[in-house]
């Protein structure tokens, strides 16, 4: 090895490092587009719910004092609860999952100073909105919720995009954005929720599987 | 005109001291077991790395506690910045001149 290549090392050591230490590379784009597809499959499932209790859902905008609407109410709402927690946690699964297949590649630690400082980075937001939504939900105001948690979630990724890969600020953009234009187009939220959570999510993911991580 | 490799800093002339400046330059401060993760180097060889480095004042070092375990923090000093960015300048014009 000549004196050039030997210096030339030393530089792309040091940039190396100086990347490694301050942003989080290993998220992967597999992540993004599991998600997205998880978040699609919970939009279509709870698309069928509501379908099958529009009576339910219109009698509840008509008169909540009528027990047997409300009755109809919760049986619905606790119904879409349970596809919105189990979407949520089967596309943090799985983009855990594929997030840490690609650390492995990338021979970074899963859990090191960048992991921790982009987990803190995105979930602040996350939990902030997570409480604000939910006390919403206790008075009663459901139209905020799918806008709400597309803003929230927006606000969390545009924050934790200084600590990864610099394209995801996009997406946190693009989370945002489509979260302020359904507060303009309320009762149309599942169709929000889709476009953010699920088709965003699988556009960002692919394009960033292409940039990082075909060539691999 | 002068010759850059007068302006590489011996002090650097280390690949471990080159990767802990390198994650100081870029990290308000970091402490001991991220830094030796990040450089993927032994306690032992790590320390004695660091010890060269804040004898010449480049780092500063804050003994901490988190509970009762020590959490030591080092950052980088303003010399110290300087110097590296002085050192990262020659390597590059080096490069530059070989080609």
């Amino acid at each position: 090895m000549n004196e050039s290549e030997k210096l030339s090392n030393e530089l792309k050591d040091i940039k190396q490092i100086m990347e490694r230490s301050s942003r989080f590379i290993s998220l992967s784009g597999l992540s993004g587009i599991s998600a997205g597809i998880c978040a699609l499959i919970g939009a279509w499932l709870s698309g069928i719910v509501i379908e099958r209790n529009k009576r339910a859902v219109h009698n509840l905008k008509r008169s909540i004092a009528d027990t047997d609407s409300i009755m109809y109410g919760d049986f619905i709402h606790s119904h879409l609860f349970q596809i919105a927690i189990i979407t949520f946690f089967a596309s943090a699964f799985f983009a855990f999952l594929f997030t840490y297949r690609r650390s492995k590649k990338t021979n970074t630690p899963i859990w090191g100073i960048t992991a921790r400082r982009l987990t803190i980075n995105v979930v602040v937001p996350m939990i902030a909105g997570g409480i604000f939504l939910f006390a919403l939900i206790r008075d009663g105001v459901y139209g905020f919720i799918a806008p709400g948690c597309l803003i929230f979630y927006g606000l969390g990724v545009l924050n934790a995009s200084k600590y990864t890969l610099p394209e995801t600020r996009y997406l946190g953009y693009g989370e945002i954005i489509i979260g302020l234009i359904n507060l303009f187009f309320m009762g149309q939220g599942l169709y929000f929720w889709a476009a953010g959570f699920g088709a965003l999510h699988i556009f960002y993911g692919a394009f960033m599987w292409s940039k990082y991580e075909m060539k691999s | 005109m002068k010759n850059p490799i007068e302006n590489l800093n011996k002090t650097f002339d280390s690949r471990i001291r080159l990767g802990i400046m390198s994650a100081l330059m870029v990290n308000a401060s970091i402490n001991f077991n991220d830094l030796k993760e990040l450089i993927n180097v032994t306690d032992g060889n790590l320390a004695s790395h660091i010890k060269a480095l804040e004898e010449n004042g480049y780092i500063k070092v804050q003994k901490g506690f988190i509970g009762r375990k020590t959490n030591t923090l080092y950052s980088a000093t303003k010399a110290g910045e300087k110097a590296f960015r002085t050192h990262l300048d020659a390597l590059e014009k080096i490069i530059k001149n070989m080609r």
